[in-house]
């Protein structure tokens, strides 16, 4: 890759933004889109309290009760739910559930997938022949069904913010240990050949610090863009059990699944204000989130990566040609 | 016939790169006359494959090319621009009028057809052909590049052939055709010493019976004095010189094209350095007890899906005596590396008795083995991959000292890392770069740095220069020569080349199929070799002088 990257490592070599000063043409188009709706995604979140008008579980207000199931009005820009909730705010706040979800859920699997891969990996053996059934088992399993029996494990179906949120989070963390566990088992499988690898045992290191040192920051280069994917799939697995009824009461916290479950009987009745805006949201969310995810693939991969067309003026001379450098990288990425 | 069957006018290739246009090819222009083998030689990034690819219209889509690539047909017939040419146009020029051999025979085959299968597309794409005429023809050009039992061979999978037949049927793609112009990119580089002789030999017929033009891609000048008709010399994308062979070789008239040549290591050149050494060495030397020590050392590898298991190295005995370079020669598959790597306790070993600095390492546990390794160090052959690339080459350098506790992190360690890279001529402050803005060379030298600095009393070195360029290899290898007699280790020198051997080793060892056929100082071994095996790779070897490599090739020819 390129070999002419800045020396030392500023904030233009971290993983997102080197990508977007790497992307150009309709990569770069589907990867500001996603990160502009992640971004709305995450202002939303974090200044919900500012944003909304009022509480995600407001029935009334000094002027008395909201009523249920109101149109689009100049009090109630969205209108309000069959429960009488304010249909914007519960948007807005649903965004909070949201990222709580995503971060804990895949806080939790990446520790617990790294770690695991990475032992799995570089030790071999029993070890890892047993984790790699075991991980496969639960690929096996249907993730929905999976997260189902998580949720009542953990809070019997029905709880409060952080009951719910963690149910759902643990849920889709045990959907998703086996990705990224088998992602890092691969690459430390393959760095644990690298000469590198074999030059520190050479000298005599420890395993631990093989692995610490030599092997994780290798194994992790892929991992921005699982987390990406992953993300989107959270969301859709929280909003599944909020639909499916195993979600957070209305009055613990705003969740877009659980709105569209009660706006169910809201559509053949002509009440198209209560579903529309928290699928949209979950709509919005998911794309922006897959469309950065996608483009950091396609930019990862030298062959998916479009360049700009070489200029037709040779640059000046003065331009150093790494021996085999840039010359390789181009030749290669052409033969088929 | 008139006319060159290759003009290649100004050519200028530009490639986008991340980091900006990188201009390969800066205004070259060639012309390859018929029946003629031109040579283009140059380190990596000269630009050489890229100016010989355009030939065929091979360079991806973020090439930019400018400038006429002339290609006559073999007849005389016709002549198109390959530069201009999009499309069906471009395929019919492409393996009629000119075909490519390329440098890993083994990767341009595909595994799940026959090759009768292979050559006989080319035909298919050519024309309509039935299928028992492709057949014959197959068979025939099978024949033609010295495959036996073509009849039967035709049906066979690439797997089934060495890598020396596969080259030859790759070669026979390319003859199918009848194609007038066969680019042959570094087709020997991946082959061993004694079966690129016989693929020269090919080549060779190829122009006399077949009447092609070849070009030949090559860093080995030893192959450029062997096959070569005319020699263009190339550096940094610009053509340095073209003169014929005799020519060049005997009076170079660029600078660098002097420094190229010099750089070339030459057979017997080691002799005096070997002899210089043993001199200096001081009373009772021969009775210290030796560094290693093998005695009938086995290392087999088990073999998987019920294959029989593979016997790497097979009851060989050496020894290395303190401050003395042993050089481990042999091809692929030899076991040399195996020997290397058992020394360093990364591969067991399996039978029979290897002592390292005085300790037994037949069945020995990691943790008893370990005090051994800092008074081992090492130097891996592929520089690119031998650092972590998420360290900087200080970290790097620093990590064995910090690993046996005589630093706590890089920076304590920092002093000793800036004596090292002194001592290997790299400045202090390449001690703050990453591993991938070194050069090869010099990642070689931090490598070195890395081997010694804990002071080892025995450095392997496993191909240390083979992935590097003849120019960087010359200075690599200074190096090592004058870090040896500073320092003192002894080391085992493993290499495939034996000039290179012959410059560094105090005696030589040849490895043949896991068995040790020779063993001696470099002056016996390379000058009156006694074993058929070493005779052979001896003759086999190509030497960077056209008219000694044709007495040379005489006697390689009787010997074979």
């Amino acid at each position: 890759m390129s070999r002419r990257r800045t020396s030392r490592r500023t904030w233009r070599s971290l993983p997102v933004v080197h990508q977007l000063r790497q992307s150009v043409g309709l990569q770069r188009g589907m990867l500001v889109t996603g990160l502009v709706l992640t971004g709305v995604l995450v202002l939303a979140a974090v200044f919900a309290p500012l944003l909304a008008p009022y509480g995600y579980g407001q029935l009334r207000d000094a002027d008395g009760a909201f009523g249920a199931q109101q149109p689009p009005s100049g009090d109630h820009l969205l209108g309000t739910t069959v429960g009488g909730y304010d249909v914007l705010s519960r948007v807005i706040y649903g965004s909070r559930t949201a990222v709580f979800v995503i971060v804990v859920a895949i806080v939790l699997s990446i520790v617990a997938g790294v770690l695991l891969g990475l032992v799995s990996g570089y030790l071999g053996g029993w070890l890892d022949r047993v984790l790699v059934v075991i991980a496969d088992a639960v690929y096996a399993f249907p993730s929905l069904l999976l997260a189902i029996v998580a949720a009542i494990v953990i809070s019997g179906g029905q709880s409060s913010l952080v009951g719910g949120v963690l149910a759902a989070a643990i849920s889709i963390t045990v959907v998703f240990i086996p990705q990224y566990f088998r992602v890092v088992r691969a690459e430390t499988v393959r760095i644990k050949s690298e000469a590198f690898v074999e030059s520190a045992r050479v000298v005599g290191t420890g395993t631990w610090r093989i692995m610490t040192r030599h092997v994780l920051r290798n194994a992790t280069r892929s991992l921005p863009l699982i987390v990406t994917l992953n993300a989107s799939e959270a969301i859709l697995t929280l909003a599944g059990l909020g639909f499916l009824g195993f979600g957070i009461q209305p009055t613990a916290a705003a969740e877009w699944g659980f709105d569209l479950n009660r706006s169910i009987s809201d559509v053949t009745s002509g009440i198209w204000w209560t579903s529309i805006f928290p699928g949209a949201a979950i709509v919005l969310t998911v794309l922006g989130l897959t469309l950065v995810g996608e483009s950091l693939n396609d930019l990862a991969d030298p062959r998916l990566r479009s360049r700009r067309r070489a200029a037709d003026v040779p640059p000046p001379a003065d331009v150093a040609v790494t021996p085999g450098g840039g010359l390789a990288a181009g030749t290669e990425g052409g033969t088929p | 016939m008139t006319g060159p069957v290759v003009d290649i006018k100004d050519l200028r290739v530009t490639f986008a790169t991340d980091g900006g246009d990188v201009a390969a090819v800066k205004g070259v222009s060639l012309q390859l006359q018929p029946g003629e083998v031109l040579a283009i030689v140059g380190e990596s990034g000269s630009g050489k494959t890229v100016t010989a690819r355009t030939v065929l219209g091979l360079l991806p889509e973020t090439a930019l090319t400018r400038g006429a690539v002339v290609l006559r047909s073999k007849d005389g017939g016709t002549t198109s621009d390959v530069v201009t040419l999009r499309g069906g146009d471009l395929r019919s020029v492409r393996g009629r009028d000119a075909a490519m051999v390329f440098q890993e025979p083994g990767s341009v085959l595909n595994p799940v057809y026959p090759v009768g299968w292979q050559i006989a597309e080319g035909l298919r794409a050519h024309g309509d052909v039935s299928k028992k005429e492709a057949r014959e023809v197959a068979v025939d050009v099978l024949r033609r590049v010295g495959i036996p039992d073509p009849e039967e061979r035709v049906d066979h999978y690439p797997h089934q052939f060495s890598g020396g037949q596969k080259q030859r049927i790759v070669i026979a793609q390319a003859l199918a055709l009848n194609a007038g112009v066969i680019i042959a990119d570094e087709p020997t580089t991946a082959l061993d010493v004694t079966v690129q002789a016989e693929i020269l030999d090919l080549l060779r017929r190829c122009r006399d019976e077949f009447g092609a033009s070849i070009v030949l891609i090559t860093h080995n000048m030893g192959v450029v004095a062997d096959l070569a008709d005319r020699v263009a010399v190339m550096y940094q994308g610009e053509l340095v010189e073209t003169a014929d062979v005799a020519t060049l070789f005997a009076d170079p008239q660029q600078e660098y094209t002097r420094t190229l040549l010099g750089s070339v290591p030459k057979l017997g050149q080691g002799a005096a350095r070997a002899r210089d050494r043993a001199a200096r060495r001081p009373e009772g030397w021969a009775e210290q007890p030796a560094v290693v020590t093998a005695r009938d050392l086995r290392i087999v590898y088990p073999g998987r899906f019920r294959k029989p298991d593979f016997t790497a190295v097979d009851g060989v005995d050496f020894t290395i005596a303190p401050g003395e370079v042993l050089g481990l020669v042999g091809e692929s598959g030899s076991g040399k590396s195996t020997i290397g790597r058992a020394i360093a306790g990364l591969t067991p070993v399996s039978g029979g008795s290897l002592t390292v600095l005085g300790t037994e390492v037949a069945g020995i546990k990691e943790k008893a083995f370990r005090p051994v390794r800092r008074r081992i160090g090492f130097v891996f052959q592929d520089p690119a991959t031998s650092f972590n690339p998420l360290l900087t080459i200080a970290d790097a350098v620093a990590e064995p000292l910090v690993v046996h506790g005589q630093a706590g992190d890089t920076d304590g360690a920092r002093g000793r890392v800036d004596e090292l890279l002194e001592a290997v001529q790299l400045p202090k402050a390449f001690g703050d770069r990453f591993p991938h803005e070194l050069s090869g060379g010099q990642r070689q030298r931090a490598s070195l740095a890395r081997a010694l600095a804990l002071q080892p009393e025995l450095l392997i070195a496993d191909e240390p220069t083979s992935a590097l360029d003849v120019s960087v290899q010359a200075r690599v290898l200074e190096l090592f020569d004058e870090l040896q007699r500073e320092f003192g280790f002894a080391a085992l020198f493993i290499s495939h080349d034996l000039a290179v051997v012959d410059l560094l080793a105090d005696r030589i060892a040849v490895l043949h199929h896991g068995r040790l056929v020779e063993e001696g100082t470099g002056e016996r071994v390379l000058g009156a070799p006694q074993d058929p095996y070493t005779q052979r790779l001896l003759a086999s070897l190509p030497v960077p002088d056209p008219a000694e490599q044709a007495q040379r090739r005489a006697r390689w020819a009787a010997l074979r």
